[in-house]
């Protein structure tokens, strides 16, 4: 029975509604008793069933009675304009518990954002699929089972982040549509029908499950009357659907049918429905913060002089930039309760010469640059050259799309549209957006966005077509660069590389392979990575902090977690699934650090011209760091020769390349821990040691064709051994032939084959015979 | 007008931003151009447009003077000097004959270009033949050689600065491939011997020489005969030598000017593909806006340049606060404090390389995904060998399957998502004008991108849609208006031309 009646109520809920919204008019145009009765007639179903007649009695008078406070509401609402009243609507039924810590997270990033940035705003929350039912309409008509009302709408503050922080975990299946009628019920109970376009609803489900059935109608029936009824509040709705691999074993039909219903909301009201699949996207596709637009031009789009459109500018892209955070003064002692903490900053203006007096504001004057000199301008005279362009937005022409290439785009994006109700423009600008589409053209123009600015911006506008019935087609702006902004380098042609460097066939095949497998927008799926559903990592780590750190001063920095780490490093599970792919083409491509940077080869290609090749003579120029950070990716970076394995440690140090000095750093290295290692021996324990030591570094010598060390240092060896009476070391030496590296292993050797041979035999400190 | 408005919005942390936009004067250059201004540089000529030839010396030149203007404004602390061989008159410290040092007063020889030089030079054409002359330093039976004097001035000229603040380099313009082809044996070798030994040996002190060759009408430049040798180019770098091609004068002029620049490189980064297969790649930024001059404040008594200080006072007490003090973001009715390492930390989310994320159909790149200027990236072998090869199988796949990578370009300051974009090679009369490589887009959060839906004004009614008549008469309006051969930049900024031309004009 219960049931029965909360489909009926549900069927009904517009004629409901229709009363309110029309008690709103009445207040308006009063006397005009006559429409009211007239549409109580009107309204179908109405006499049909003794439920809703007794149903009227009650709510009229409700509806009529709030009337009286919608005039003391009116007046504060043109001051609350701007504040945003929303609710959320969450799906926390059992196929919705993998995702709710990243609903939790979205949310609580959503409120943490409104109390910095919009401390007015109001949110209430609401669960479905809970096991327990608490709301309104099952109080007062029943049904809407497994709903319940966590928050009621209210001014945001903290607690709300500490209840979206722990969402109950639900038991039941949930039904979206219920949800949304619950959330609308709160709006309309609580702002009536003023506050149009600044109330909200935000449903988060994965729309698996079905919703109940209607008694009268179709379920697409029921959403078109509740649509309506949304679009006639002024209520703006945001749906995220979670799907894809968060939804796996979901009945299709279902989900399709889900679908169509949902679709209907983005069609008849001012829905965004956003379909994610991953954890990522669902924590970029609501947004956190909302930014009321404001138009950087309004005015004439001038194709010709005599041929204009008038047309809105707003930017469509522009960096959320890390919040600027205001410097702390700790000077204030703590007792002080009053302290503002704040820090002042002083600016003074002094000379330069021994005096350092100040300057005073009206005795200075700006200087510009002109090459080392400074050309002092004052104010009037700048006046007079200064370029003052007239406000206005012209066409220089339409071209090629492909004469413009996507790299030349140089700022944030601008959206233009038409003068919102101007048919004129709207079809202008809609025909001319449709025909470039289809002839593949741009548009050039010169735009001055406001009177007395500076600068020219030159641009191109593209064709956005729009795929909402709602929305008109548009154009895109995006900034050019002038002749100064681009520097024409030349690169050599690929195709004048020598073989060596060309892919050959299976090598362009396994890149081929990588390019086409590695999909990040494979079709049917959710593109990943959608930059519009791409949240910023270090904006969600500063706002995660700011909130620990609220409840704990001393809370270190979270690190990032496996949902913003999607965003920093590839998918485990697509680099797995294409794992041949990607082992074809490590197979295919061999990389080695380059073995011809020897010392003098080295030089040679620090200096050759720049006319050929010049990364390499630039080579000093560029950034230390990155340098470094290139060694870091090729081998763990040491500085130093330790004692756990010498050998490795001189090998590693000796094929480094961010600086030439690292060889003759390794061998200096090298010999003091040879030495170092035979000062320190006990009873020869040291000795097998000295000697791997000694054999890397006669092969490392070999390798950077650096013979002198090596050879003055197994002289040295050789009188250190005959002093410190070590015979039994110096054999070991012979034994291991590390003698003198002679001209045949290394040209600069100024020592002999033979007398390589002949070392150990002529200095050995006790000759056997 | 208390403050500095440039400053008061300057936040330390900003300081990055400042970074990616602006040229620090740390990675200066020291260029000498060395022109040859022999006889043969007059005697040639290129077909200009209207009839109007010019000598190979004159295009030399006003290359030159075009290259000065630019880098006055853009690149202002670059120092340059100019010096000719091959000259009647001679002018330079070690008294050597054949070269002349051009320079004007209040000024070093090596130096900042100021306005003064770039005014006499462009006066230099007229008073050239009077003043400085041209004469083959080269003369079959003397043991002189300009060439080899030139290469010895131009490398006393850089022996200013370290060639670890600056980079150095010699640009040497001639159309004579063959600079002693005039003599015979012994004195040839002996010659050929001393100015390569010259060449080496600047080569050797960390100068770079750089060959601007011009080709005459009839033969082109050939650079094996003699210059390979100077230059040190064998084998590969010999086929990736550019000749200039095209005949015609403007083309010469455009390749020239081209070549003057250097390719600055930003950074060198890693690109990680997968897991142990990390590519060397260098970025460049080819596409900036130029800032018009800096501003500095005068004392406008004196002249001279004011210096800016800053103190930070608290508030509360009125007292200086020397250490860096800590941040704070009013929250939950507190003061919720950061030090400058917790921000850092929570900046730096990764290690600093390019990561390779995936790839998509380049019809995933929408208009509006973007935020910034792009930045160009082309391999290097120079550390890792094999960085070219995948590069440029990377490269082809994209160009050919019409893809781009996504990747995660994670530098200290501004971790983003990137989009790669293949870009092939376009050349037009022998001029290159994309260079071949690929493109780094950076890519919007979703945080950075407004919605729509809050643009357009609420509407219970479908939006007007233009019908097929419109559309067609739209379409008559565009090919009315076609611009066919548009490229960017073509059109100077007004407003840097503006500050320009006041500033110079200022001068005198």
């Amino acid at each position: 029975m219960l049931y029965r009646l909360s489909r009926f109520l549900r069927d009904h809920y517009v004629i409901w509604q229709n009363l309110l919204t029309w008690g709103g008019k009445k207040k308006e145009k009063p006397g005009n008793g006559q429409q009211f009765s007239n549409t109580i007639k009107s309204l179908p179903h109405f006499s049909v069933s003794p439920l809703s007649s007794s149903f009227k009695f009650q709510l009229t008078p409700q509806a009529l009675l709030s009337l009286c406070l919608l005039g003391a509401e009116f007046t504060r609402s043109s001051m609350a304009r701007n504040k945003e009243k929303l609710v959320l609507l969450l799906d926390v039924g059992p196929s919705m518990h993998s995702v709710l810590p990243e609903v939790e997270k979205v949310c609580s990033m959503l409120v943490e954002k409104k109390l910095i940035f919009r401390k007015n705003d109001e949110v209430g929350v609401v669960v479905f699929g809970t096991e327990e039912t608490n709301n309104d309409l099952t109080k007062e008509v029943g049904g809407y089972d497994h709903i319940v009302v966590l928050e009621d709408i209210k001014v945001v503050d903290g607690d709300l982040i500490d209840t979206l922080q722990k969402l109950p975990r639900g038991t039941v299946d949930g039904d979206f549509l219920d949800a949304i009628v619950v959330g609308m019920d709160m709006l309309i109970k609580k702002y009536k029908d003023i506050h149009k376009g600044k109330k909200r609803l935000c449903l988060i489900t994965n729309a698996v499950h079905p919703i109940k059935d209607s008694l009268e109608g179709t379920k697409e029936d029921q959403v078109e009357t509740i649509a309506a009824q949304m679009t006639a509040q002024g209520m703006k709705m945001e749906s995220v659907v979670v799907r894809g691999r968060l939804s796996q074993d979901a009945n299709k039909r279902i989900m399709d049918e889900n679908d169509r219903l949902l679709s209907i909301f983005s069609k008849q009201t001012l829905t965004r429905t956003v379909y994610v699949d991953s954890p990522t996207s669902l924590l970029g596709a609501l947004k956190t913060r909302r930014i009321t637009p404001v138009t950087v031009f309004r005015g004439d789009l001038e194709l010709s002089p005599d041929m204009k459109i008038k047309v809105w500018v707003y930017k469509r892209t522009q960096e959320e930039k890390f919040p600027t955070l205001k410097k702390y003064s700790e000077k204030a002692p703590q007792t002080n309760k009053f302290a503002t903490h704040q820090v002042k900053v002083d600016y003074e203006y002094k000379t330069v010469d021994g005096a350092s007096k100040v300057v005073p504001p009206e005795q200075r004057i700006k200087g510009y640059r002109y090459g080392p000199q400074v050309v002092p301008i004052s104010a009037a005279e700048w006046d007079a050259v200064k370029f003052k362009p007239e406000k206005g937005v012209k066409l220089l022409g339409f071209t090629d799309a492909s004469n413009i290439m996507r790299h030349y785009y140089m700022k944030d994006v601008y959206l233009f549209i038409a003068e919102p109700g101007n048919t004129r423009a709207i079809l202008s600008v809609s025909a001319i957006a449709r025909a470039m589409k289809e002839m593949n053209k741009v548009a050039i123009l010169r735009c001055v966005w406001r009177q007395g600015q500076q600068n020219v911006v030159l641009g191109v506008l593209t064709p956005n077509i729009s795929q909402n019935d709602k929305l008109p087609d548009s154009f895109y702006f995006n900034v050019l660069p002038f002749i100064e902004d681009v520097r024409e380098y030349q690169f050599p042609s690929f195709n004048s590389f020598p073989v060596s460097w060309q892919p050959n066939e299976q090598q362009q095949k396994a890149a081929d392979e990588l390019v086409q497998m590695l999909n990040l927008a494979p079709s049917g799926k959710e593109e990943a990575l959608l930059p519009d559903y791409t949240p910023n990592p270090v904006l969600e780590r500063f706002y995660r902090h700011l909130e620990l750190k609220s409840k704990q001063p001393d809370a270190a920095v979270p690190p990032l977690d496996g949902t913003l780490k999607r965003i920093t490093e590839p998918d485990p599970e697509l680099f797995f699934e294409n794992k041949s792919v990607i082992d074809a083409l490590r197979k295919h491509f061999e990389l080695k650090e380059n073995p011809k940077l020897k010392k003098s080869a080295r030089r040679l290609l620090r200096e050759k011209p720049s006319g050929s090749n010049d990364e390499d003579g630039d080579a000093d120029v560029s950034d230390a760091q990155a340098v470094n950070s290139i060694e870091k990716a090729l081998v763990v970076k040491i500085e130093k020769i330790g004692d756990l394995t010498p050998v490795q440690d001189f090998e590693v140090i000796l094929s480094r390349r961010d600086s030439p000095e690292w060889v003759g750093k390794a061998i200096k290295e090298m010999r003091d821990k040879i030495l170092g290692l035979l000062s320190d021996s006990h009873e020869g324990d040291n000795h097998l040691i000295a000697v791997e030591c000694i054999a890397a570094l006669r092969k490392g010598c070999i390798l950077e064709q650096e013979p002198e060390p090596y050879n003055n240092f197994l002289r040295y060896l050789n009188l250190y051994c005959q002093q410190k009476g070590m015979s039994n070391f110096w054999q070991l030496l012979a034994s291991r032939k590390l003698t003198l590296v002679s001209k045949s292993e290394a040209a600069d050797s100024d020592v002999t084959d033979n007398e390589a041979r002949r070392f150990f035999v002529k200095t050995e400190p006790k000759p056997k015979d | 007008m208390d403050l500095d408005p440039e400053d008061v919005f300057k936040d330390e942390e900003d300081g990055s931003d400042n970074e990616f936009f602006q040229q620090s004067a740390s990675s200066k250059e020291y260029v000498v151009y060395l022109v040859d201004a022999s006889p043969k540089m007059f005697n040639t000529t290129c077909p200009g447009k209207d009839q109007k030839d010019e000598t190979h010396f004159h295009l030399a030149v006003s290359c030159i003077a075009e290259s000065l203007k630019t880098q006055i404004i853009s690149r202002s602390y670059d120092e340059v000097a100019i010096c000719f061989f091959n000259t009647r008159e001679k002018k330079n410290l070690q008294d050597l004959n054949g070269v002349f040092v051009f320079n004007v007063a209040e000024r070093e020889h090596l130096d900042r270009p100021t306005a003064r030089l770039i005014k006499e030079f462009d006066c230099l054409q007229e008073s050239f033949m009077r003043e400085i002359g041209s004469q083959y330093g080269i003369v079959p039976g003397s043991r002189e050689n300009s060439l080899y004097n030139a290469l010895w001035v131009a490398q006393a000229l850089l022996r200013k600065g370290s060639i670890k603040t600056a980079d150095k380099r010699i640009l040497l313009l001639t159309n004579e491939d063959d600079p002693f082809g005039g003599l015979l044996g012994a004195a040839k070798a002996d010659m050929t011997r001393t100015s390569l030994q010259r060449a080496k040996d600047a080569q050797d002190l960390g100068i770079s020489i750089e060959l601007l060759p011009l080709s005459c009408p009839d033969e082109e430049f050939n650079v094996k005969v003699f210059y390979a040798d100077l230059l040190g180019l064998d084998g590969e770098d010999l086929v990736q030598f550019m000749p200039s091609a095209g005949q015609k004068l403007e083309d010469m002029k455009d390749q020239l000017r081209k070549r003057m620049f250097t390719r600055r490189i930003i950074r060198r980064i890693t690109f990680d593909i997968t897991n142990g297969l990390s590519i060397q790649l260098n970025t460049y930024a080819l596409i900036r806006p130029a800032v018009p001059g800096a501003i500095t404040w005068l004392d406008s008594v004196t002249n001279l340049p004011l210096k800016i200080e800053r103190s930070l006072i608290c508030e509360d007490t009125g007292a200086l606060i020397q250490e860096p003090p800590k941040r704070f973001q009013p929250y939950r009715n507190e003061n919720v404090k950061f030090s400058m390492d917790e921000i850092s930390e929570m900046k730096g989310i990764s290690t600093g390389c390019l990561r390779l994320l995936g790839f998509k159909p380049l019809s995933c790149l929408k208009d509006y995904h973007n935020l910034r200027p792009s930045t160009f990236v082309y391999p290097s072998d120079q550390e890792v060998v094999g960085s070219t090869c995948i590069f440029i199988a990377l490269y082809r796949s994209m160009l050919r399957l019409k893809r781009f990578a996504v990747a995660f370009y994670g530098s200290s300051s501004h971790p983003q998502l990137v989009a790669l974009v293949a870009q092939d090679e376009v050349a037009k009369a022998g001029v290159q004008i994309e260079p071949p490589g690929i493109n780094m887009i950076y890519l919007p959060y979703s945080d950075d991108i407004r919605d729509v839906e809050e643009i357009f004004p609420d509407t219970d009614d479908d939006a007007p849609r233009a019908d097929e008549d419109q559309i067609q008469k739209a379409a008559a309006l565009i090919k009315r208006i076609d611009m066919r051969d548009f490229s960017v930049s073509q059109f100077a900024n007004p407003e840097t031309l503006c500050s320009t031309a006041g500033s110079s004009s200022r001068r005198r």
